[in-house]
């Protein structure tokens, strides 16, 4: 069984609706990349699983219980931590404290603290002290990241972690992937970058105008069939 | 006229203004609420130590410590049943919602004590003195003083060396994102603001012993808090400690000049400060 | 076809409220001829209220900008028109334009200053400022000080069109006074609504609407908000001072405390137009309505009445935030002064 399903993800901003009816589902262990287009519906996925948005109707599946209707502090604490689009580090936090509160509402056992953390993104480990709004922005990202560690989450929601960062910073901060995996950590990215998602997942899902329109492993997928399930099926 | 005695005793008075704004910039400093019942509140908590003196026959210090769990729930209470429905990116129902918080403890306090003035007794502590040599300094203003350094150290402490104090900058930065660090804003709030009616009872101790108080002084004390917050610069508590005194030096050399002109003083030091400083002496780098 | 479509803002309930509008000036202006003198007072009350309740809503219900410092103006009005009686042995009747004049005055400093504090710091801010006021008044010793002072008889009673009054109504001294304050005070309500209203529908009222909704998109669409804002204040102040010299006029006695009080000139004010509905030009009018049907009812009760206003304005702002009048207006879809265009007629053709 997967350790998170959606089914029938529905999602609003207010009258205009953004999901409809979205189903995804996440294996242990697994690692799935959600590309589309802007304005797809890949972020308010994310954002609805995390319980930042309600979905109705619609269902969140973790672990075999429904937690759909849990506000975002409660989804957290089960284990279920996001990076945000944009790194939201808090500025009034110093780099430390922003990977501190990471942990905040869940204090799991698990590989990550805060010095695997520094050992996993070492450049950090001399900015400890600065506010992390100072860092360059790949540096805020792998704050981000880390902080979403910090609570040895069993699934890790990512959301646009490349967007903005020049591509070998974009590398560096992939390359810490393989070690998010072994730590325990089931992952979902949600990305622009098609190469990028097709190397770091084993399965994709493409999105279009709120809906899922394609669903299959990475070397399956042919890029004719991308480009329609991305921009509709007008070539 | 001795003029070092006139200015110390208007820092000292800061201390005061200082103990009374804290709260205010606590709580505005996290939430961006302006609670305009603040004042009322301290006022509220001065009869709460009054009667657990009467009551219990207390010394008015350990009535201070009973009252504060009691203002702590109170503030807790109010926060999670009634501003935390309010907050929000339009401030009218904050502001109305306490405004007429305002006017309904103010009333029953009328009510319960009736217009009387009051004072809690401290002995001997309110009369007594220490010589410096020219200046003769008051022991309870200079208890207050001590006092309003020791609260905002308390507060840095809790702000910054605490998990608590990290989530309240963190919720204070961004509610969603901090959610989504396992932490519940609305909690933080009531917390804050039971926090900030601590304060408040700190407050109303010094307020109490020193001078008479009645049920309708409220709205001045919170002005005199406003001031000082806005003065020192949103966020900073030691530039609240500056504005307070800033207030109080203002408001003791105007009542030399003419008893009439001491309140007068205050706001007109606010206004000048607020022409040449529109964000305060201390102002956050950002906000 | 362009010629299909109509954009207007007249409904048929603001066709008939216009109708009924006018019968109720007429009516207005002709009761001294049968009301009592209580009743004449009542509605000069009534009458005055509205007038603040009007000028405090369109400040923060549709400026945006909570004053709690409203009792800054009101005194002033009252002042000033002392003042010029007392000092200069100006008519009353004439004084109520410097009683705007005064308030105006002290106006263009306070939103200097005041509109440097932002949200909720502009209220306390303003409250500030009605402090200084209050206490520099207190210090002038030519209108009597801290302990105030009344108009002098030979100006009560040689107020012009007094005369005229009392021939008319046969009416004494007194009763003829308060008939004359009772016309001001209507003439005033009516030219307040009427100027806000238009206002509202103008090209300007546009603009505030934008404002108030969202600043910066208001800016991007090159509304200068900052003089909507001046405009809106120095109207309010401006009004605020007349209805403070008139209720003053009327009272015939002044001191800093009674006319600068809080409770009285802001808070009930305030407690008015929240319960009637902000941001409508028919709240304050049902808000006035039901604050003088408390007030005669339960005003007896001192601090317990007080305390329930507080309590009804709180559950008010929690569970009705527009009022009695948006309750009304979100159910029948009734609007008497409608501010929003609506496009009507044509219709979409299909491609």
């Amino acid at each position: 069984m997967a350790l998170l399903q959606t089914r029938g993800l529905t999602a609003r901003y207010g009258d205009s609706q953004a999901l409809f009816g979205v189903d995804i589902a996440l294996g242990q262990g697994e690692t799935i990349a959600i590309i589309g287009a802007n304005g797809a519906g890949k972020t308010t996925l994310l954002r609805t699983i995390a319980g930042v948005l309600r979905s109705d109707p619609g269902m969140v599946m973790f672990d075999g219980a429904e937690i759909g209707a849990r506000p975002a502090d409660e989804i957290m604490k089960l284990g279920i931590a996001m990076v945000p689009e944009g790194r939201k580090l808090f500025p009034s936090l110093s780099v430390e404290e922003n990977l501190l509160i990471g942990a905040h509402g869940r204090k799991a056992a698990g590989p990550w603290n805060l010095d695997a953390v520094l050992d996993l993104f070492p450049v950090l480990k001399e900015k400890r002290a600065v506010p992390g709004t100072a860092l360059s922005g790949g540096q805020q990202q792998m704050v981000a990241i880390g902080r979403a560690l910090m609570s040895n989450p069993r699934v890790l929601l990512c959301d646009e972690i490349s967007l903005g960062l020049a591509p070998v910073v974009i590398r560096d901060i992939y390359a810490a992937f393989p070690r998010i995996r072994a730590g325990g950590a089931s992952v979902i990215v949600v990305e622009q970058d098609i190469g990028q998602a097709m190397k770091v997942a084993s399965r994709v899902y493409c999105m279009m105008e709120g809906r899922v329109t394609l669903e299959g492993l990475p070397g399956d997928l042919s890029r004719e069939a991308i480009h329609a399930a991305y921009f509709g099926a007008v070539a | 006229m001795n003029w070092i005695d006139t200015i110390l005793q208007g820092v000292l008075l800061g201390g005061l203004y200082a103990l009374f704004a804290a709260g205010l910039s606590l709580v505005f400093g996290i939430m961006r609420l302006v609670n305009l019942a603040h004042g009322d509140l301290i006022i509220l908590a001065a009869y709460l130590i009054l009667v657990i003196v009467s009551a219990l026959g207390l010394n008015p210090f350990l009535a201070a410590l009973v009252a504060m769990p009691v203002m702590f729930a109170l503030g807790w209470l109010l926060q999670r049943v009634v501003l935390n429905r309010v907050l929000g990116n339009d401030i009218l129902p904050p502001l109305l919602v306490t405004f007429g918080l305002s006017i309904v403890i103010q009333n029953a306090l009328l009510q319960g004590f009736s217009a009387d003035s009051q004072r809690i007794g401290a002995g001997a502590l309110e009369t007594a003195s220490v010589d410096f040599g020219p200046v003769t300094l008051g022991v309870m203003p200079m208890l207050t003083f001590a006092s309003a350094i020791l609260v905002i150290v308390g507060l840095n402490q809790l702000f910054y060396r605490t998990a608590m104090g990290r989530a309240f900058r963190a919720t204070s930065d961004d509610p969603v994102t901090a959610s989504l660090m396992g932490i519940k804003p609305a909690s933080v709030f009531a917390q804050a603001t039971g926090i900030a009616m601590i304060v408040v009872t700190i407050a109303a101790l010094y307020l109490g012993m020193r001078a008479n108080f009645d049920p309708t002084i409220g709205p001045a004390r919170l002005i005199y808090a406003f001031e000082a917050v806005i003065i020192g610069g949103l966020g900073s508590l030691w530039g609240t400690l500056a504005g307070g005194v800033i207030i109080g030096v203002a408001q003791t050399l105007g009542a030399a000049v003419n008893p009439e002109w001491q309140i007068l003083a205050g706001h007109v030091a606010f206004l000048l400060v607020l022409l040449v400083r529109p964000r305060g002496l201390f102002p956050r780098a950002y906000d | 076809m362009a010629g299909d479509y109509r954009v207007h803002a007249r409904t048929r309930a603001a066709t008939v409220a216009g109708i009924v509008a006018v019968v109720l000036v007429i009516v207005g202006y002709a009761l001294p001829a049968f009301a009592g003198r209580g009743l004449i007072q009542d509605l000069f009350f009534i009458l005055t209220m509205l007038v603040l309740a009007q000028f405090w809503n369109l400040l923060a219900g549709y400026g945006g900008l909570v004053s709690v410092g409203q009792q800054a103006f009101v005194g002033l009005g009252a002042y000033g028109l002392f003042g010029a009686a007392i000092l200069w042995g100006w008519d009353p009747v004439a004084a109520l334009i410097l009683s705007g004049v005064a308030a105006l005055l002290v106006a263009i400093p306070t939103a200097f200053f005041a509109f440097r504090l932002a949200g909720a710091y502009f209220a306390i801010g303003t409250w500030v400022v009605a402090e200084v006021v209050r206490l520099s008044v207190a210090q002038w010793k030519a209108v009597g000080g801290g302990t105030g002072t009344s108009l002098p008889r030979d100006a009560v009673d040689g107020m012009r069109g007094l005369e005229t009054v009392k021939t008319l109504f046969g009416a004494s001294n007194a009763a003829a006074r308060d008939i004359l304050a009772y016309w001001l005070a209507l003439t005033l309500a009516i030219a307040t609504i009427g100027g806000i209203y238009a206002l509202l529908r103008s090209k300007r009222g546009l603009a505030l609407a934008a404002v108030r909704d969202n600043i910066e998109a208001a800016r991007a669409v090159g509304v200068d908000a900052v003089r909507m804002k001046w405009i809106v204040f120095l109207t309010a102040a401006f009004g605020t001072g007349i209805a403070g010299g008139l209720i003053y006029l009327q009272k015939g006695r002044v001191s800093p405390d009674a006319a600068f009080a809080v409770t009285d000139w802001t808070a009930y004010v305030i407690f008015i137009v929240v319960i009637g509905g902000i941001g409508t030009i028919e709240g304050p009018i049902i808000g006035v309505l039901v604050f003088f049907a408390l007030q005669s009812l339960f005003a007896d009760y001192g601090t317990w009445y007080l305390m329930a206003l507080g309590m009804i304005g709180i559950i008010v702002m929690l569970f009705a935030p527009r009022g009695l009048w948006g309750l009304f207006s979100d159910k029948t879809g009734v609007q008497l002064f409608p501010i929003r265009r609506r496009l009507t007629g044509g219709k979409i053709r299909e491609e």
